[in-house]
């Protein structure tokens, strides 16, 4: 477990202000490193803000971009792909394959008009509770400052208007 | 199971009997095990979290009791005694005393409706006499069995022959007041003692009023009252008047390290102390802990880290070199009135509770145990072990593992425990036989609608405390084909496991979600359940709302909640979509690699010999022996250098080991059963691999290190103790050079007792000289604090420096001056020291990660190597078939490191003795109507698993081929396959996305 960090809080964080858009976050998180990180965050009680949801994948490199494209499609606002360091994937060099996928994914997401920065690929070991917790209050932040999805607003927008003229 | 099969008795259920039992079993023995008490579990049952994770302490200890309930080759023997030994190993003859439950446990269901009934209350022992049960009981609700006793003392139709309303009220009509002590004779090869331990009883410590104030309580009772189970369902509140206290004391050492007690240290309380003071200011409010330490003793894996959170993020008060000399009570507010002297300064201050962190004991049994075993005990009343041969009892065939031996915490008693296991198979090795599969036919559950059910965990108040548990079981309710949902206490459980089976059945269930903590450590218990319920195991799903969720939202319950809904929709939606999985058989090669040839890597190999598994013994250097050649010094007066060469004498004579001198590793391919490991001399196939690389000394830069040939190390300063007497009358000692500092935040543990052992062999030698030894604390933990006062007693003097200020050591012409603060005095003191000897600590080695990569295994922060988990599993990676031993995993003294090979040795014992293993459910799959042989995804297997080969059906056809042997399950392949033809079994595609929309569909 870190614990030579003392910058990390065990206080509960600050609630959020009313009326404050709040992200939902998807977060991938392979089996070995990155989920067992979650778990010692879990373990080490390092708190965090609640806007995310972790999916557990064996490896990094079983999130195929068709996944990140369907949770950005059903309105994610960000999603985050978690996988061990470079050379220490548990499958020897799965997280190589997953670092040349979201790079190629991140320059298609742009010309969805979506931001690359949505996409986030950080690398959290399983004694790294810490930087588990760190990752997530900073992308739940960056995302926070990009704003909603805009997927979504347009298809809402594109239903308000449908909706108008149907009257 | 075939009737000559060989059989251990294991005697104690607590961790450690557990653990040599689940080993035994698992290596192929047959296992009695011999519990007095009800129901197993031991004192690890009885607390709420431990150090140095702050894992809930029930959450991971009910698993292993689970499992060893259900384990064909463990008869699990509780309200039973031992009465007679004879025999010699590996014949011994066990007479053992059943003594009446006065419940027949065939009929019992564990309903409680006795116990609801009776109308007598007792103070329950489990919760420290906090809280009350009946005479008809179990003792807590976790229990193993979970079928209820009748204490005999109490009964009333026992004592007084009236009542009788349990039997009356029994609607399995169980209850049988009639039942009689029965006596049985086992025939056993050997015999493993784990009683465990008994705490030092408070009162005898008057000063501190125990028994007589009502704040003041022990450290067990403290551990009570933090339990969500326990007597204020977590919160800590007085006992006096119920109310909660801000300021809580912490006194250690009671009945330890002590003239009038206990002289040797209990080596658990330091750290737990600070556990329970983390946790009560996690669990209430406002409460500000303060702990009275004599020396703070953080010597384990990642403790000193602990330390330094307790001390600097949780604002825990430490007064470090102060022993409280009494407490007063104020007979108004029952506050307490402390004394202690704080700087030269007797200061008074007043708390409002006081926690008497109380010492190990031996077993109130232990010389009965001595008698009926014939096995000798030590002076402290502890059964009596060598250094180097730590598990063994002065009686051959039987052993000791656990706190029997001496006071240690639960990783240690746990991979002592592996490690009796490995010892006791010697003696019945070729008597192994294979345990009988669980026989429940699996329900065909093709084509079925889904039918789910949904189990959502309380975990005592670890998920209840932050999540409301009863509105995500509703909220489940309404979740497609969910058709049973039910909140519960602890899901992991006996008596949940027996629940869950029954809904199943009851309410024909296909799939089954758990919400409660990480599948990294539960999944394969619930799995194991379905499979006796007749589910597949892969039609189980869980949902992480623990660790993931109520433990990291602490402060936000309302959002917690509804994130924890939000993972349970998630996990229904997955699991409407799981298919049954199937595993298939592998081959296994019955043999193991060593690496590493210190005395760690030999005792592993010579313990898998002795069973008659032939060893690869890998040493890079060109001889065995490691660090101990270095070693000099005596421990129960022998030089661990010559132990050493004894083992290498028994190594080069062992038929089955093969010793690789000046060879390295340079490559690890396969998987559990099956590994390849490469190395400068060849290949050499094995099913299991144990790393014992050890570590190195640190070599010091500081304090005029190189520069002075009168500046040395403790290694250097034994082997000039060897040339001759020493030409030094003033001698300071410095310790944690190397240690506790920026570069190296950890104790080396093994520094304090060693330079003193130093110490006193100089002393001795030359009484006139001037031995002082600078330090942050002593850290003599269990019967090493001998060394201390032994030290002191001759006269070697003490010195404790501040934590960030060691002393500095300088030139004055040519003679060596040394300044230190003495935090004790309060001012600088200055010497002349004729020699200055370093007490430098331990590093790992740098290479440590190149054979982490090879093993695909972690490292640690300090960059040992991981164990999979710090508590339960010492000795295991995560990767199965790799295990780990001695100072690769932490500093450790020479008998721990032996006692940690042994358990590396059992542990790989368990994979290398089966016949077969069974492959992963969870690996690649083809739909050979799709794939179309691209090969994109054979370049991407890393292990060669896939092979593109002609389409038999059409030769113009090439198709993908999956080696089930071979597929780790990463999915790699499947998010590169273009055309969807390749699938990963349990993480399909269309499982995945339905997971994902259901993360992102709107709730409520």
């Amino acid at each position: 477990m870190n614990m030579s960090s003392t910058q990390h809080e065990t206080q509960a964080a600050p609630a959020a202000t009313e009326g404050q858009f709040e992200p939902k976050i998807i977060a991938f998180c392979c089996n070995w490193c990155s989920y067992a990180g979650a778990d010692l965050a879990g373990v080490s009680r390092l708190q965090m803000p609640t806007n995310f949801l972790v999916l557990r994948a064996m490896c990094s490199a079983r999130v195929d971009p068709e996944h990140v494209l369907r949770a950005f499609a059903k309105g994610a606002d960000g999603v985050m792909v978690l996988g061990c360091h470079p050379a220490d994937c548990h499958y020897i060099g799965g997280n190589y394959r997953t670092r040349r996928r979201i790079a190629l994914l991140k320059m298609l997401l742009e010309q969805y008009g979506l931001d690359p920065e949505r996409l986030k690929l950080e690398w959290v070991s399983a004694s790294e509770g810490v930087k588990f917790q760190s990752t997530v209050k900073e992308f739940v932040e960056t995302i926070r400052e990009l704003g909603p999805n805009p997927i979504v607003e347009a298809e809402k927008e594109q239903k308000a208007e449908r909706a108008k003229y149907a009257h | 199971m075939s009737d000559n099969m060989g059989a251990v008795m294991v005697v104690g259920g607590g961790i450690s009997g557990v653990q040599t039992a689940l080993d035994l079993a698992e290596s192929g023995f047959k296992v009695y095990v011999v519990e007095k008490k009800p129901s197993i579990g031991g004192v690890m049952s009885q607390l709420d979290k431990t150090f140095p994770t702050n894992d809930c302490s029930m959450c991971i200890l009910s698993p292993k009791l689970v499992e060893m309930a259900r384990h064909p080759l463990i008869s699990l023997m509780t309200l039973t005694e031992v009465t007679e030994v004879s025999g010699e190993a590996p014949n011994f003859k066990v007479k053992v005393r059943h003594n009446p439950r006065y419940v027949d446990m065939s009929k019992c269901v564990g309903c409680g409706i006795c116990a609801e009934k009776c109308p007598v209350k007792v103070p329950n022992e489990y919760d420290a006499g906090l809280m009350q049960r009946k005479a008809i009981y179990i003792p807590f609700a976790q229990a193993v069995p979970l079928k209820y006793s009748i204490d005999e003392s109490k009964c009333l139709k026992l004592t007084k022959g009236r009542c009788g309303l349990c039997e009356k009220n029994c609607p399995a009509g169980a209850v049988n007041y009639e039942d009689k002590p029965v006596e049985e004779e086992l025939d056993v090869g050997a015999i493993i003692l784990a009683p465990g331990f008994d705490v030092f009883d408070a009162r005898l410590k008057k000063e501190y009023g125990y028994g007589e104030y009502a704040n003041v309580i022990t450290s067990l009772e403290f551990e009570r009252f933090l339990s969500a189970t326990g007597p204020y369902g977590g919160h800590v509140l007085r006992p006096s008047d119920q109310q909660t206290p801000k300021k809580v004391a912490f006194l250690q050492c009671v009945g330890s390290r002590d003239t009038k007690t206990n002289e040797y240290c209990s080596s658990v309380c330091c750290m737990y102390a600070m556990k329970q003071a983390i946790i009560a200011g996690e669990h209430t409010a406002g409460l500000k802990p303060t702990i009275f330490f004599m020396d703070i003793r953080a010597v384990g894996k990642e403790f000193e880290d602990y330390r330094a959170r307790a001390e600097k993020e949780y604002g825990i008060e430490m007064h470090r070199a102060t022993r409280v000399a009494s407490v007063q009570e104020d007979p108004v507010t029952k506050n307490l009135i402390l004394r202690y002297t704080s700087n030269g300064e007797i200061k008074e201050e007043e708390f409002d509770m006081v926690v008497l962190s109380v010492g190990l004991e031996p077993p109130k049994g232990a010389s009965a145990l001595s008698k009926i075993f014939d096995v000798n005990l030590n002076r402290f009343g502890f059964a009596a072990a060598d250094v180097y041969s730590p598990l063994s009892t002065s009686k051959p065939g039987v052993f000791v593992t656990g706190a029997f031996a001496s006071p240690k915490d639960i990783p240690t008693s746990v991979a002592e425990a592996s490690g009796a296991a490995a010892k006791a198979g010697a003696f019945i090795a070729e008597k192994r036989g294979v345990a009988p599969e669980v026989d429940v036919p699996e329900i065909d559950v093709q084509g079925q609608e889904p039918r789910i059910g949904v189990f959502v965990c309380d975990c005592g108040i670890n998920i209840k405390g932050t999540v409301d548990c009863a509105a995500v079981a509703e909220y489940a309710k309404n979740l497609p084909n969910v058709v049973y949902t039910e909140e519960m206490k602890y899901s992991c459980s006996a008596d949940s496991q027996q629940k869950i089976k029954e809904i199943i059945k009851s309410e024909n269930l296909n799939r089954v979600v758990v919400a409660s903590c990480t599948p990294r450590t539960h999944e394969a218990l619930f799995q194991s359940t379905l499979k006796e319920g007749g589910l597949n195991p892969y039609l189980f799903e869980m949902a992480n709302i623990r660790d993931q969720c109520s433990w990291i939202h602490m402060g936000e319950p309302d959002k917690a909640t509804q994130k924890s809904k939000d993972l349970v929709r998630m996990a229904v939606a997955k699991s409407r979509l799981l298919e049954p999985l199937t595993e298939s058989k592998l081959p296994v090669t019955h043999s193991g690699v060593v690496i590493g040839g210190g005395i760690s890597g030999m005792t592993a190999a010579l313990d898998m010999a002795a069973q008659g598994f032939k060893v690869d013994l890998i040493e890079r250097t060109s001889e065995l022996g490691g660090n101990a050649l270095k070693i000099f010094h005596e421990e129960d007066n022998r030089k661990v250098r010559e132990y050493a060469k004894e083992l290498i004498t028994r190594v080069n004579n062992t038929q089955n080991i093969t010793v690789h001198l000046n060879t390295s590793v340079e490559d690890v391919s396969g998987f559990v059963g099956n590994f390849k490991v490469k190395t400068t001399d060849g290949e050499i196939e094995t099913g299991a691999i144990v790393v014992a690389v050890g570590a190195k000394e640190y070599t010091p830069k500081e304090h005029l290190y190189g520069q002075d040939s009168r500046v040395v190390t403790q290694f250097e300063l034994e082997n000039k103790m060897q040339q001759g007497p020493l030409d030094a009358k003033t001698i300071a000692m410095i310790q944690c050079v190397g240690s506790r500092n920026s570069e190296a935040p950890y104790c080396s543990r093994v520094c304090c007792s060693n330079a003193i052992k130093n110490a006193i062999a100089i002393k001795k030698a030359n009484p006139a000289s001037d031995i002082y030894v600078f330090h942050k604390d002593i850290r003599t933990y269990g019967f090493r604090e001998d060394l201390y006062k032994e030290a002191g007693h001759l006269g070697v003097k003490f010195v404790r420096v501040p934590e960030d200020q060691p002393p500095v050591v300088s030139k004055e012409g040519d003679a060596l001056k040394l300044v230190a603060n003495d935090t004790i005095l309060g001012e600088d003191i200055l010497i002349r020291p004729d020699m200055v000897v370093l007490s430098t600590g331990i590093r790992p080695h740098e290479d440590n990660e190149e054979l982490a990569k090879m093993l695909k295994v972690p490292l640690s922060k300090d960059k040992y190597f991981l164990e999979a988990h710090m508590k339960l599993r010492p000795v295991d990676f995560a990767t199965n078939g790799v295990y780990l031993a001695g100072l690769a995993h932490w500093p450790k003294f020479t008998d721990e490191a032996i006692a940690q090979a042994s358990g590396a040795a059992a542990r790989a014992i368990t994979v290398i003795s089966k016949p077969e293993l069974k492959s992963e459910g969870v690996i690649a799959a083809v739909n050979e109507d799709i794939c179309d042989g691209c090969a994109i995804c054979e370049p991407v297997c890393e292990y060669k698993a896939i092979t593109i080969v002609e389409d038999p059906k059409n030769p113009e056809k090439k198709k993908a081929v999956v080696n089930e042997g071979l597929c780790k399950g990463c999915g790699g392949c499947v998010a590169a396959c273009p055309s969807g033809a390749m699938e990963q079994r349990g993480f399909k595609n269309e499982q995945i996305i339905a997971a994902i929309d259901a993360a992102l569909e709107e709730s409520e």
